[in-house]
Order: structure tokens, then C-alpha cells, then sequence
């Protein structure tokens, strides 16, 4: 093995990382704040790559407005589903509000299947994002470059909006004590839906770049990346979004690394060796990396 | 400043408070005693919008206007001077102090919000020393004088302030009441809710006895000190902190 | 103990239960007793889900795990010798050799279901409630990696036929009654109300005594061995077996089930088990001729929604219908807390 082939493997992990973390971070807001596990944020993903396909490739507007269109589409979507959904059993025990995300889940998926069918659509993002460039040895496409980029530049956004925001800090109070943010004259049913808003964005951001990375999309897409989304936001510890963004990266890494670096034949062990990170991380460090240890909030 | 008129307040199945009155002019302190359970901070939050009476009526009177409470949203009843510090004080023990005091002027838009900040750290050395930290590293005292700070940052004139004595020592509980005497000073007017009789009335006008959720007595402070009864139901048998 | 008004309400039930059982075999069609055999194996498998979910309050979606245990070892075991060495090439000699009866298959595919479940549960369950849900999940696409990699004992992924036709609705319903049996006198005894103990407050059941890892386990595994045994059933019913027939969307079937039934409701699962497997082939004709695929799960999907907003705690709630039940104090145990009651907005 070569320095260059473990630096590409590093690169690749990047990228992948990237995804799992603008997909993890919404998944921790939303759960920090309302103490749901949204089974139905990978599908806000699923729904954001659809409305890219249609954006880009059915109306053939440039990137830009995809790019926007995913953004809007996402949180108005996830803002909707907590609406509808979640809003009318806020005081329910929390695992209702978890079995409601799976119906919602599934429900999203199987309109996908009806209106648009369950047929995987090639889903080809212009050429010269697809062209590959020579960075420190390793090859990457325009995209995988810009995956990294945006992530970032997110991510430091996100970070400015909760630490500097008037909104931003409203939504951790809330998040920290409800019943003391109410007090305070915060709306905390808009507090929420500020953190679904902000989670379905990135959730619809990733959804445009998961799609371009797969080269396809279908209505079943948006299952493994909610399901890794998870696992990354508990390697952080749920509700951390430093932690959820480690998580992402950490899981990135170690999945590009166990195909990597394991003979090929492991290589369909991949989810098997997802998950079984997820169950070993939930028992030894049972709050994550950066989760403080948990009040139990049943 | 504040009427309460007949409120029958229900907590899913039990009703907590029955028909009670109260009323709380301009400038005064007015304490509300009673044990454990009374009542008291059920009245609190029926005032601050998060529990809603069954019946009876809730008017805020300031400047001429009438504000009733019963048809406000919680943030609009902040909005039209309420500020309420919580029982156990609910401090975001996950946001730095500063973070704290800016979350208690969450709804103002004016531009003095940084002077007010100043004057909570004039008011308590402490919370200036500790911006930057979390609130939760705070100690309990500290973390009574930032809850009440940071009601105060809402600038309210009606503060509705819950036990602000439980668990602490005694040296912190003779603090907090200097500090209540000073905030009315500045013109606010204080609803105190205390096990702590002994103490409250010591700095409040006027005092209302809550048992089972109906006001047993009410008077002025100083009168109540001498009554017979309240001297049998919270100072005689039972000391601060340990009420029935 | 003398012979009260439940004994005889549960004599009658089980009367009909077997008279439109020897009607069924003799006289529908063979689609017809798919269908009842289908609903008759989803209500064994509500029925164990309601009674370690419900009952622990410990919120799995792991069911379809285990009925791929039980479904392929099942499978396996019964399995035409003469074909076993070119379907299934990398058995070992003592298993490519026999062939097995249902009854003791079936048993195999319990058992191997539960031990998974004990091996699995014993790390996992001391996982909070959404924790464990995902865990669980977990587990499914773990097992599902497994089984599409031994494709040498499994076919994998092309997925295994010609498993013998041996299910038929006296075995379906002979365990079904057995589920029922088995679970109704647990939740009913000194050990169930244990576990609703649990259900109701760990931190007080622990201060009781009450053993509360062991009898999450045992919960958890006696599900499991119930899923197992379903899994069977299901693969000697339908007579093909592939990985991707136990994935999400049945652990979800089974959740809706439950939730509709009630949480804890034995009788309710098994009414909404069977009423739904009704529903989703009433509504399979409209979906083909539609060309709607996935209307099916979009009705469940927006009735287990519809459910949750309107009546959260399901038709029964924890309880069971009052016909069935002995009038006796602490038949009330299962009263489940109502939403709010919890936390304080």
C-alpha cells in the first residue's frame, strides 16, 4: 500500500464525511431541541435530490438555482412535517413522535413510488463538475471538491447562527429548557420550527450532492443516508452539533477505510460494519463523543 | 397593577386553584405564602400564560391600559411587562452567562439592551466575572442572582419571582432579599412566592396565604407576622424550607 | 379455581377459531387460505411484538430479524435432501443430509431466533427506547449482510425456492393460539406485572426488586422465539425466502399493528394484525390495476399517522377486551400513561 492510495483513501473519506455531516447536524438540531429521532430526514434528502433532478435536468436551469431551490424546498418541507406531524403530540411520549417519523418515512417514500415510480433516474450533474482535478497527489472531482467546500462554509455559518444569533441562541435555550425559553417570551413551537427549517435545508443540500455522487436517484434513496446520519449524530452524541459533525467525518473515514484497506471480499460487509459500530459506540460511550451525559427525557 | 378575579385553575384531572383573588398595586411586594403543593407557583404561571384557568379573570392595569392576561400569549404577556423567575431557576445551564442574560431580552428591540447588561453585572459582580462561562458551572446562589437578572432584562414592571430562597444558604437567601428590595426600588413591583414566610414577610407590603388552593388569609405584612394562625401553620412548627 | 365467565368466553372463542379453521381447509381456494395464513402468522408476530414492546416499554423494530433467523434455519432444516447439494452447496455434510418435519423445524427456527435475540439483547438492551429502536434496525441490515453473504447455505440475494408447502392454517393457528396462550398468562402473572412495573417507572421496579435486565431478556427472547417460529411459517407458506423480505417496511407492518392495537393489548395487535393484512389484499387488486404501487403502504402509512394524532393510545390501550378478562383486582395494571402526563410543556 502506497502513501498515495491511503492519501486518496483519506480524500475519499473527506467527501464522504462531508455528506454524512451536513445530513448528521440537522438530524442532531432537530433532536436536540424536540427530543425526536426524525426517521423521516433522509426522505427531506430524498426529496431535495428529486427537485434537483427536476430543476436541473428536466427545466435545465443552471446549478445556482438547483442549489437554492433544494435549500428552500428542504425546510419548507421539513417545516411542514413538523406541522402536521410532530406539532399536535409535542407532549406524547417521545417514542410516538418516533413511530410517527417512520410512518412519515414511509409514506414519503411510497409517494415517491406512486407519483414518480420506483425506478432509479440517472441523475447527471453537468460535465465539468464531474472532470477530475489533481489536488496533492490524489484525484478529485469538481464536485467531491466542492462537497468539501460547501460543507465547510456551512457549517461555519451554522456554527455563527447558534452561537451570534438572536434566533440562533434562542433555539439552544430552547432546546436547553423549554418551560424557561417560553419565560423568556421565546415561541417555542418557532424555535422548532427554525431547527426542522435549517435541518431540511441541509438535509436538501445533501440530497442535490448525494445524488450527484451516486449518479441516480430513486424514492428508497434517502434511507442509508438517514440511517448513517444517525449513527454519525450518536458517534457525536445526539444533540451535539460539534459532535454530529465529528460523528459524520469519523464515520466517513472509517467506512471509506474498512473498504479501503480490508481485502475485497469485505466489502459487502460495509453496512454490517456500520452498524455494528453504531451498536459497540451506543454501549461504551453510550452519550457519544461530545454528548453530555443525558437526563433521561422519557 | 395586577388582578386576579376568581381563577379556578385545573392540572389534568385535579384542580389546583379554586376561585381565588389577588391583587398586586404599583410598587408593592406582595408575598405568596404557603406549603408545598398550595398552589402558588400554579397562580404564577396562570399569570405568565403557560397554564390556563377554566375560569375566573386575569387583568395587568399599567399606564391607563388593560392588558387581560387570560387572551395573551406567553411572549405577550412578557411583552407587556411580566417577567417570571422560575422555581429551581431554570437557567440554560448549556449557554454561557452572557448568552443567558441576552435570551432574558429576547423580545426587546431597543438599543439599550447593551447598558442594561452593564447594569446586571454593577448589580452582581459575579455574573460580570462569569460572562463567559456556563451558567450550569455556576453555584445555586449564583445561579438564583442570574435567573433573576435575567428576568430583569425583559425591564419588567411586574416581576413574579418563585422560591427564589429554596436551597440555599441562609448568608445567599439574606442576598437574594436585599437584592428583591433593591429591584423594587428601581420601580418594579414584586409577586413573591416563598415557603420562607418568615423572610418574606420581613420585606414584603401585603401577603396572601394559599392552602389547597384557596387563599386562607391575606393582610398587611406586618399583621400577618403577628397573626396567630400563620405563626402556628409556617414560623412556630415549621422552619424555612420544610413546610407540610 | 372455578370455571368463571372468561373461561367460557375463551372456550367459545377458541370453538369458532377452529370451526372456520376446518372450514377454511376444506372449502376456500388456495389463494383464499394464503390470505387467512398470512393474517394468522401477523398476528403471532403482533402478538409477541405487543408483548416485549408493550410490556417493557422497550420499543424494538427487530421482529423481522429474528422471523430471518427462524425462515431460513426453518428452511434449511426442511429442505429436499436430493436438492440441498446443488442449491445449497456449502452446508456442512450433517446438515445437507436431513430433512426435516415441520413441527420440529419450527421449533429449530424459535429457538435459533430467540438465542440470537439473547446473544443480541444482551448488549443492546440496556439501550434506552429510540436508541434500542435503531439498534434493532441495525440488527436487520446487519443479519441481511450475513444471509446475502452465505449465499452457499442461503442462495443470498437470488433468495431460496422450493421450500416444501408445509404450512397450513392448523399449524398457523395452533401457534397463533399457542402465542396468545403463552403471552396472555406472562402479562397476566406475577412476572408481567413486573415487567409493567417497568414499563410504568424503571427507577421504581429497580427499587422494588424487580430483576429488571433479566426480565427484559426474557421478554425480548420469548418475542423473538415467537418471530422465529412466524418466520417459519412463513417460509413454508409462501415457499420462497429472500433477505429483502424482512427489511424495514415489515418491521414498520408490524409496528402499525401494534400501535394500532393498542401498546401492551395482546387481543388488540391480533385484531389489527389480522384486519390489516385484510385491508392491504383488499387494496392489492386496486394497486396493480392502478399501476399505483405503493398505495398500500401510503393507506397504513397515514393510518398509523391519523392514529397517533387522534387516538394515541390505541383502540385497547394496554388493556384487553373485558369479556376475556378474569374480573379481578389489578386487572387495571396496565393502565397506560396518558400523553402529558410525562413531561410538562
Amino acid at each position: 500500500m502506497t502513501g498515495g492510495y491511503l492519501l486518496q483513501q483519506m480524500i475519499n473519506g473527506l467527501v464522504l464525511g462531508s455528506v454524512y455531516a451536513l445530513v448528521a447536524v440537522g438530524f442532531s438540531m432537530i433532536y436536540g431541541i424536540v427530543r425526536l429521532i426524525n426517521f423521516a430526514h433522509g426522505d427531506v434528502l430524498m426529496v431535495g435530490a428529486f427537485s434537483a433532478f427536476a430543476i436541473l435536468l428536466v427545466f435545465g436551469f443552471p446549478l445556482w438555482a438547483a442549489v437554492l431551490a433544494v435549500l428552500t424546498i428542504g425546510a419548507i418541507l421539513a417545516m411542514l412535517i413538523d406541522f402536521i406531524a410532530f406539532r399536535p403530540q409535542r407532549s406524547a411520549p417521545q417514542v410516538n413522535g418516533f413511530i410517527t417519523s417512520l410512518g412519515v418515512s414511509i409514506l414519503m417514500q411510497n409517494l415517491g413510488i406512486l407519483l414518480l415510480s420506483g425506478q432509479p433516474r440517472p441523475f447527471n450533474l453537468p460535465g465539468w463538475m464531474r472532470t477530475n482535478l489533481d489536488v496533492l497527489g490524489a484525484r478529485m472531482t469538481v464536485l467531491e471538491i466542492v462537497t468539501v467546500a460547501v460543507t465547510l462554509l456551512v457549517l461555519l455559518g451554522l456554527t455563527y447562527f447558534v452561537r451570534g444569533t438572536r434566533m440562533g441562541i434562542a433555539m439552544r435555550a430552547t432546546a436547553e429548557n423549554p418551560l424557561a425559553a417560553r419565560l423568556m417570551g421565546i415561541r417555542v413551537n418557532k424555535a422548532i420550527a427554525t431547527a426542522f427549517a435549517l435541518g431540511g435545508a441541509l438535509a436538501g443540500l445533501a440530497g442535490l450532492l448525494w445524488a450527484g455522487r451516486a449518479g441516480q436517484i430513486d424514492p428508497l434513496m434517502g434511507f442509508v443516508p438517514g440511517l448513517k446520519a444517525f449513527v454519525a449524530a450518536v458517534i457525536g452524541g445526539v444533540g451535539s452539533l460539534v459532535g454530529a459533525v465529528l460523528g459524520g467525518y469519523l464515520l466517513g473515514f472509517a467506512e471509506v477505510l474498512f473498504v479501503g484497506l480490508l481485502p475485497p471480499s469485505f466489502g459487502s460487509y460495509r453496512d454490517a460494519f456500520v452498524f455494528g459500530l453504531l451498536i459497540l459506540i451506543l454501549l461504551v460511550l453510550p452519550n457519544g463523543l461530545m454528548g453530555r451525559s443525558t437526563e433521561e427525557r422519557a | 397593577m395586577l388582578t386576579l378575579d376568581g381563577l379556578d385553575v385545573w392540572r389534568g384531572p385535579s384542580q389546583v386553584l379554586h376561585n381565588l383573588d389577588l391583587e398586586v398595586k404599583a410598587g408593592e411586594i406582595v408575598a405568596l405564602l404557603g406549603a408545598n403543593g398550595a398552589g402558588k407557583t400554579s397562580t404564577l404561571l396562570t399569570i405568565s400564560g403557560l397554564l390556563r384557568p377554566r375560569g375566573g379573570r386575569a387583568v395587568l392595569s399599567m399606564d391607563g391600559r388593560e392588558h387581560d392576561l387570560l387572551r395573551l400569549a406567553p411572549d405577550r404577556i412578557v411583552a407587556a411587562g411580566v417577567a417570571h423567575c422560575p422555581e429551581g431557576r431554570q437557567v440554560f445551564a448549556g449557554l454561557s452567562v452572557a448568552e443567558n442574560l441576552r435570551m432574558g431580552a429576547f423580545l426587546r428591540r431597543d438599543g439599550e439592551v447593551a447598558s442594561d447588561l452593564a447594569e446586571m453585572g454593577d448589580l452582581f459582580p459575579i455574573l460580570r466575572e462569569r460572562a463567559g462561562g456556563l451558567a450550569g458551572q455556576l453555584s445555586g446562589g449564583e445561579q438564583m442572582m442570574l435567573a433573576i437578572a435575567r428576568a430583569l432584562m425583559s425591564r419588567p414592571r411586574l416581576l413574579l419571582l418563585d422560591e427564589p430562597s429554596l436551597g440555599l444558604a441562609p448568608q445567599m437567601v439574606d442576598r437574594i432579599f436585599d437584592v428583591i428590595e433593591t429591584i423594587r426600588g428601581r420601580g418594579t413591583t414584586v409577586l413573591l412566592v416563598e415557603q420562607n414566610a418568615g423572610m418574606a414577610l420581613e420585606i414584603a407590603d401585603r401577603a396572601y396565604v394559599l392552602e389547597n388552593g384557596r387563599i386562607t388569609l391575606s393582610g398587611l405584612a406586618a399583621e400577618l407576622a403577628e397573626d396567630a394562625r400563620l405563626q402556628e401553620a409556617y414560623l412556630g412548627l415549621a422552619p424555612a424550607g420544610e413546610g407540610a | 379455581m372455578s370455571v368463571g365467565r372468561h373461561h367460557l368466553a375463551w372456550g367459545l372463542l377458541a370453538v369458532v377459531v377452529i370451526a372456520l379453521v376446518a372450514y377454511a381447509e376444506g372449502s376456500l381456494s388456495g389463494y383464499e387460505r394464503t390470505v387467512l395464513g398470512f393474517a394468522g402468522i401477523y398476528a403471532m408476530l403482533a402478538i409477541s411484538l405487543s408483548f416485549s414492546n408493550g410490556l417493557t416499554g422497550l420499543f424494538s423494530l427487530g421482529h423481522p430479524a429474528f422471523m430471518m433467523v427462524g425462515a431460513y434455519v426453518g428452511a434449511v432444516l426442511t429442505f429436499p435432501a436430493n436438492r440441498k447439494g446443488f442449491m445449497l452447496p456449502a452446508l456442512p455434510e450433517w446438515l445437507a443430509s436431513v430433512e426435516w418435519s415441520l413441527f420440529p423445524a419450527t421449533l429449530a427456527g424459535g429457538i435459533a431466533a430467540a438465542l440470537v435475540a439473547a446473544i443480541a439483547g444482551f448488549p443492546v438492551l440496556r439501550l434506552r427506547g429510540h436508541y434500542l429502536a435503531v439498534a434493532t434496525l441495525g440488527l436487520i441490515i446487519i443479519l441481511r449482510v450475513v444471509i446475502n453473504n452465505a449465499d452457499g447455505a442461503t442462495r443470498g440475494a437470488l433468495g431460496l425456492n422450493g421450500i416444501p408447502r408445509h404450512t397450513d392454517l392448523w399449524w398457523i393457528f395452533g401457534w397463533l393460539a399457542a402465542a396468545l396462550l403463552v403471552c396472555w398468562r406472562l402479562k397476566h402473572s406475577s412476572i408481567g406485572r413486573s415487567l409493567l412495573a417497568i414499563r410504568e417507572n424503571e427507577m421504581a421496579a429497580a427499587c422494588m426488586g424487580v430483576p429488571r435486565a433479566r426480565a427484559k431478556l426474557a421478554a425480548f427472547s420469548l418475542g423473538a422465539f415467537f418471530a422465529g417460529v412466524g418466520g417459519v411459517l412463513w417460509a413454508h407458506l409462501l415457499t420462497n425466502l429472500t433477505p429483502g423480505s424482512f427489511g424495514i417496511a415489515l418491521a414498520f407492518m408490524l409496528v402499525v399493528m401494534v400501535v394500532i392495537g393498542g401498546s401492551g393489548s395482546l387481543v388488540g395487535a391480533a385484531l389489527a394484525a389480522i384486519a390489516l393484512t385484510f385491508l392491504s389484499e383488499a387494496l392489492r387488486p386496486i394497486e396493480q390495476a392502478m399501476g399505483a404501487y405503493g398505495l398500500v403502504q401510503i393507506v397504513i402509512a397515514v393510518l398509523l399517522i391519523a392514529m397517533l394524532l387522534l387516538r394515541p393510545q390505541g383502540f385497547f390501550g394496554s388493556a384487553e377486551p373485558s369479556f376475556l378478562r378474569r374480573k379481578a383486582a389489578g386487572s387495571r395494571a396496565g393502565r397506560p400513561l396518558s400523553p402529558g402526563e410525562e413531561r410538562e410543556v
